[in-house]
């Protein structure tokens, strides 16, 4: 991949909100979005919405991945969102992904998550949604 | 003229030769990336004596009977939203012909807190069903007779609190914890490994483990402490022999606690079950049921010197692959679940879940949970595959493939030994690393397209049909809190407070820890409750994050 100097590679947090431990899903993406030039911090389990955008905060990412696979996504991701919004942070984009069916996803997105990724979705499917979201690469 | 007769091997070898392979570029290795040969012969076979089912070393079943003497117990995990109506659907499965229950607790009763801790929130009934408390037990088994059924609990972290609670629901009904059965999973060493349940150290996480294992062999003889279970560890994704070796490896690490308490092999090994994921690799799957019978009675028997032949046999439950089923075009998920449920079964399981085509979306509907039943019911009495034992034993394929499973497995038991045991392994990440590998090795094989799955990266359909998916209500995480906080109130409180006090002063000692939880647990103390006093003496764990 060609890297120009001016451009700084997107920084993406990703985390594991709620209670469930299904941490593969998560740790094939980080691995994959490290592999296609982003800077992937993985914060690994357990996440509350205030340590998710600490995290963001705090490493001056671009953007907040959200993985989950209990079923409480329709709690947890808005209320991401909305810990964004408080902390004045809202230019920082929020994408999901886990199992989520598909109401939700429109919902979802309804509340403010910009991309949600169900099982099965190829990587470079979300690769190239970040591609085209970040064209640029980093500010 | 004489001709030369050719050498039949060598002759099928040049024909084969030449006619070119297919060139659709998949794998030809096994899921998990075994190679395989396009032919197994007679030459393929280790020389061994002839096996027998019900004989040392089990490789072709632990009963001489097979499923002649008794079918697998149809085993269909369950539970979501409250106690009530995941008693409903019991009675529902129950009366449908199913042989055993299977309790789904939802994550804070997994994670041991109340549905009114803060981080319940939105968790409550989603994945299992809510306990807080043994009201709560006591509502989920109300109108089942616990002396005439078997449960198995899934759970871990907090799993002698649950079996505390379900022993006390059975005095209730007048039944005596000795006549109890059931299965605990009570694995706590694949929740760091891979499920990621954890709450206390490795530890005092073991000592509970070992507590109860203790406990139960004296009070509640006919239960199955432990279920030692690969699944977890492939459904994270791993390989077929990473899930044999790491399952075993655990199972290995319980009997060396199990003895350093000075308990006598004899006297638990036997109440040690397994349970295993079968996955969409047949050959593959049935190969890892029965070199786990072997290698498991190996090891009991010239490792740990078991004399009771019970000891030695490895008996396990199995569940069909969830990794493996598909959003996409979700009635596949039948077929799958069909062709992993017949692996289980040829493979000699002692007990089956197969998953419903739409838990790849949600909890599955009556009508989703009934045609998988329906599928195990179909194999048991349609298809006449229990009616001779290890049908597939002697097969030149199979059997090759069965001492592969095996050679892998020993290789990785040496290099657990050489990091110092499972869980310094567990503390350098071991496991997880190799886990992680084989996922992303696997997910990088469907990218390129060296692995097909049917209707997500290949035969896809345009516009997917709806399908009807369980839909909690919303209310009931409100109902559930206001539950767990009337029970509070209306409990004995000097005999709730003195029991959580006795706890948590046992904690700090070495006694073991089952009759103090039993007496909290009678006394209405709730989950979160009994664990916090435990985690004011234990901690908590949190893992190092590796990618």
């Amino acid at each position: 991949m060609a890297t120009k100097t001016a451009i700084r590679p997107v920084r993406i947090v990703l985390a594991k909100v709620g209670l469930d431990g299904h941490d593969r899903g998560v740790k094939v993406v980080a691995r994959a979005l490290r592999d296609a030039g982003y800077e992937v911090i993985y914060t690994g389990l357990r996440q509350t919405p205030e340590m998710v955008v600490d995290a963001a905060l705090q490493e001056d990412a671009q953007v907040i991945g959200l993985s989950i696979h209990s079923g409480a996504h329709m709690t947890l991701f808005p209320a991401v969102v909305q810990e964004l919004k408080r902390r004045k942070a809202t230019d920082i984009v929020v994408f999901g992904g886990g199992i989520i069916p598909e109401d939700d996803i429109a919902a979802l997105k309804e509340k403010g998550v910009a991309e949600l990724f169900t099982p099965g979705t190829p990587l470079q499917g979300i690769v190239d949604w970040l591609r085209k979201r970040f064209p640029e690469g980093s500010r | 003229m004489k001709v030369r007769a050719r050498d039949p091997q060598q002759a099928w070898k040049e024909d084969y030769e030449s006619v070119p392979s297919r060139d659709d570029g998949l794998e030809t290795s096994t899921i998990s990336g075994v190679p395989l040969k396009p032919l197994y012969t007679s030459g393929d076979l280790a020389k061994r004596e002839e096996e027998f089912p019900g004989q040392f070393p089990y490789t072709r079943g632990i009963h001489p009977t097979g499923y002649r003497g008794r079918l697998w117990t149809m085993r269909q995990f369950s539970g979501f939203a409250t106690a009530e109506e995941t008693n409903r659907r019991y009675k529902y499965l129950l009366a449908n012909g199913q042989t055993g229950l299977s309790v789904a607790f939802d994550m804070p009763t997994l994670m041991g807190q109340d549905s009114d801790a803060p981080t319940s929130r939105g968790e409550i009934g989603h994945c299992g069903v809510a306990i807080d408390s043994l009201a709560d037990m006591e509502t989920l088994f109300e109108g089942i007779p616990l002396a005439d059924i078997t449960t198995s609990m899934t759970i871990n972290s907090p799993a002698a609190i649950l079996l505390c609670m379900y022993i006390a629901v059975a005095e209730k009904q007048g039944v005596p914890a000795a006549r109890l059965g059931g299965t605990l999973q009570n694995d706590i060493l694949k929740e760091f490994i891979a499920q990621k349940e954890f709450i206390f150290p490795p530890e005092p996480s073991m000592r509970l483990v070992v507590d109860s294992i203790e406990y139960c062999a004296k009070e509640v003889p006919k239960w199955n402490t432990i279920s030692i279970s690969g699944y977890h560890i492939r459904e994270a994704g791993s390989t077929a022999a990473q899930e044999l070796a790491f399952t075993l490896a655990d199972g290995m690490a319980y009997v060396d606690a199990c003895i350093e308490r000075g308990m006598r092999i004899d006297d638990f090994a036997s109440r040690l079950s397994f349970f295993f994921d079968a996955h969409i690799d047949f050959f593959e799957e049935i190969a890892k049921f029965r070199a786990a019978r072997r290698i498991w009675a190996r090891w009991m028997r010239d490792k740990y010197g078991a004399r009771d032949e019970r000891s030695w046999k490895l008996r396990f439950h199995t569940q069909t692959a969830g990794v493996s089923l598909t959003a996409q075009q979700p009635e596949l998920n039948i077929a799958r679940t069909a062709i992993e449920a017949l692996a289980a079964v040829l493979g000699g399981t002692q007990s089956l879940h197969t998953n419903a085509m739409d838990e790849v979306l949600a909890l599955p509907t009556d009508k989703a949970a009934r045609l998988a039943l329906r599928t195990q019911q179909l194999l048991a009495y349609e298809t006449g595959v229990a009616n001779t034992i290890d049908p597939l034993g002697g097969s030149f394929f199979v059997e090759a493939l069965t001492d592969e499973m095996e050679r892998q497995a020993e290789a990785y038991f040496k290099r657990i030994q050489e990091l110092g045991g499972v869980i310094p392994a567990i503390e350098a990440a071991f496991f997880q690393k190799e886990i992680a590998d084989a996922a992303f090795r696997y997910q990088q094989e469907l990218e390129q397209k060296r692995r097909l799955v049917v209707g997500v990266n290949e035969f896809t359909v345009d516009e997917e049909e709806p399908i009807e998916i369980l839909r909690i209500d919303p209310r009931l995480e409100s109902e559930q809190v206001a539950r767990v906080r009337e029970v509070r109130e209306k409990r004995d409180h000097a005999r709730c407070s003195n029991a959580l006090s006795q706890l948590r002063k046992a904690a700090a000692g070495s006694d073991n820890l089952m009759p103090y939880i039993l007496e909290a647990v009678r006394a209405y103390a709730t989950e979160g409750e009994i664990m916090n006093a435990m985690v004011e003496v234990f901690g908590i764990y949190t893992e190092r994050a590796v990618i």
